[in-house]
């Protein structure tokens, strides 16, 4: 049981693919200025890591080491677009709003990195607890940034007013910084620097 | 490691095409009527916002989204090659999916031509009018062509002159996020409200000749037929303007804007004296 408690809660916070692999950056700046597409991206890559890392392992010993790149992205790209097909067909505005973003998973590395790493070497059961792990651990960090981005940069939660806008009569002045991809560039920077304090194991040893 | 063959490693590639190839057309072909739905839902919505019914971002359910197109919307067919009103009755069944009939080679549907990045126009498009009764408000063009990596498809809106822009925004496009996606960005779309999408006699003076420009850099803040380009997406606002000016030009709505905008001076100048 231990085996499998560690593939499922160890890239959550003790080997964060964001965080201390530094994967998958691309698509975190992109989707986190609302936390409803924020959300939404979570949801379509906790599915992706899980399935391909699930039919990656469960042909694990069937793949020629000579096409399995290929093998992996065709797997990978194959649930990419029917993720997209579907928030096409139910999450409309959400699917528009995310435009790219979604396709573009096929190229997070967070997906391919695991299928690679993990779901060729280890059995069906692990391999997608390992991808639900890791895209769990995507979700932690993307959600946090996604919460501290719309909560200061436009008052908001879930497009629910909770800090009232001077513009619109209230108090807060909203950071436009915070709206900028930028930003949250500082915010995985905080969080990994928190990480690195509390786990201290993650600091990299001076050369 | 699985021993490695030739034949094996065709075998395996075969099974894993075949098996994704099944689950993503399954995918596609059993979601895709209720794609068409969003997306009809979404054009019509966006109508909505190009006539001023809804703001921006306003949320409207899609039973508003009917009811408010029904009232407020006229639907009119335009011939583009004589400029006039057509009956629906008069354009044939097939070429009535616009983006059918521009794929179709069929010259009763469209026809071949080379801008915009488009390959071929239609012979008929539909047009929209604000509002049904009363005087015209706006007029809603649909306009669309090639921007860097996709079409992009948009509405302008005229002002009862035909000449100024009311509004102009594309409702679908593929263009980079952050760069040509930019043309999105609201304050760039405010930036068309109010500019004259023709000079004083581009409409009267026998053939149509659009003025509106996207420029390179900042606009001239004292012009009215110069729209800022986008930094970072040089293709993207050459793909605009090529678009822009590929519609309002004869082949495009020219023929049409000059008939109706003397159609409607007459029926000014009738209300005036009568």
């Amino acid at each position: 049981m231990g085996k499998a408690r560690n593939a499922l809660f160890d890239p959550v916070f003790n080997n964060n693919p964001i965080a201390l692999q530094v994967l998958g950056i691309c698509s975190a700046l992109a989707v986190t200025t609302k936390l409803e597409t924020t959300v939404t991206m979570c949801v379509a890559v906790i599915f992706v890591t899980t399935f391909s890392n699930l039919s990656v392992a469960l042909i694990r010993n069937h793949i020629p080491s000579s096409i399995r790149m290929i093998v992996q992205m065709t797997i990978i790209a194959s649930l990419v677009i029917v993720v997209d097909q579907f928030l096409k067909a139910f999450l409309y505005d959400i699917s528009k709003q995310l435009s790219v973003f979604v396709g573009l998973i096929i190229t997070n590395c967070i997906v391919m990195g695991r299928a690679e790493a993990y779901a060729m070497k280890n059995p069906v059961g692990l391999s997608t607890l390992d991808g639900i792990g890791n895209g769990l651990g995507y979700s932690v960090v993307l959600l946090a940034v996604g919460f501290i981005r719309e909560l200061f940069g436009s008052g908001k939660l879930l497009g629910h007013a909770i800090l009232p806008l001077t513009t619109e009569g209230g108090w807060y002045d909203p950071n436009g910084l915070l709206l900028l991809s930028p930003s949250a560039f500082f915010l995985i920077g905080f969080f990994i620097w928190a990480l690195r304090t509390w786990k201290t194991e993650q600091i990299e040893k001076e050369n | 490691m699985a021993s490695e063959t030739i034949g094996k490693t065709f075998g395996v590639a075969a099974g894993v095409c075949i098996v994704c190839s099944v689950l993503v057309s399954t995918a596609a072909v059993s979601l895709k009527e209720r794609q068409d739905l969003n997306k009809r839902r979404d054009r019509n919505r966006n109508i909505l916002i190009a006539a001023g019914v809804i703001e921006e971002g306003e949320s409207a359910s899609a039973k508003n989204v009917e009811d408010w197109f029904a009232e407020k919307i006229d639907e009119r067919w335009v011939n583009l090659d004589t400029g006039e009103f057509t009956d629906g009755k008069d354009v044939p069944e097939r070429c009535k999916d616009e983006i059918k009939a521009e794929k179709s080679r069929d010259p009763a549907c469209s026809r071949e031509i080379d801008q915009a990045g488009l390959k071929r126009r239609v012979n008929y498009r539909r047009v929209y009018i604000t509002p049904k009764q009363g005087q015209i408000e706006r007029v809603i063009l649909p306009v669309h062509g090639k921007g860097l990596w996709s079409t992009m498809y948009g509405f302008l809106a005229l002002d009862r002159d035909l000449r100024t822009i009311k509004r102009f925004a594309f409702y679908e496009h593929g263009e980079t996020p952050g760069l040509g996606g930019e043309v999105d960005n609201p304050r760039w779309k405010q930036s068309w409200v109010g500019k004259e999408a023709y000079g004083e006699q581009g409409l009267d003076s026998g053939v149509a000749e659009p003025q509106i420009r996207v420029v390179k850099g900042t606009a001239d803040p004292n012009s009215d037929s110069e729209v800022d380009g986008l930094s970072g997406a040089t293709l993207t606002a050459r793909g605009v303007q090529n678009l822009v000016w590929f519609w309002l030009s004869e082949e495009g709505y020219g023929k049409f804007l000059q008939k109706f905008r003397r159609t409607l001076q007459k029926q000014m100048t009738g209300e005036q004296h009568g």
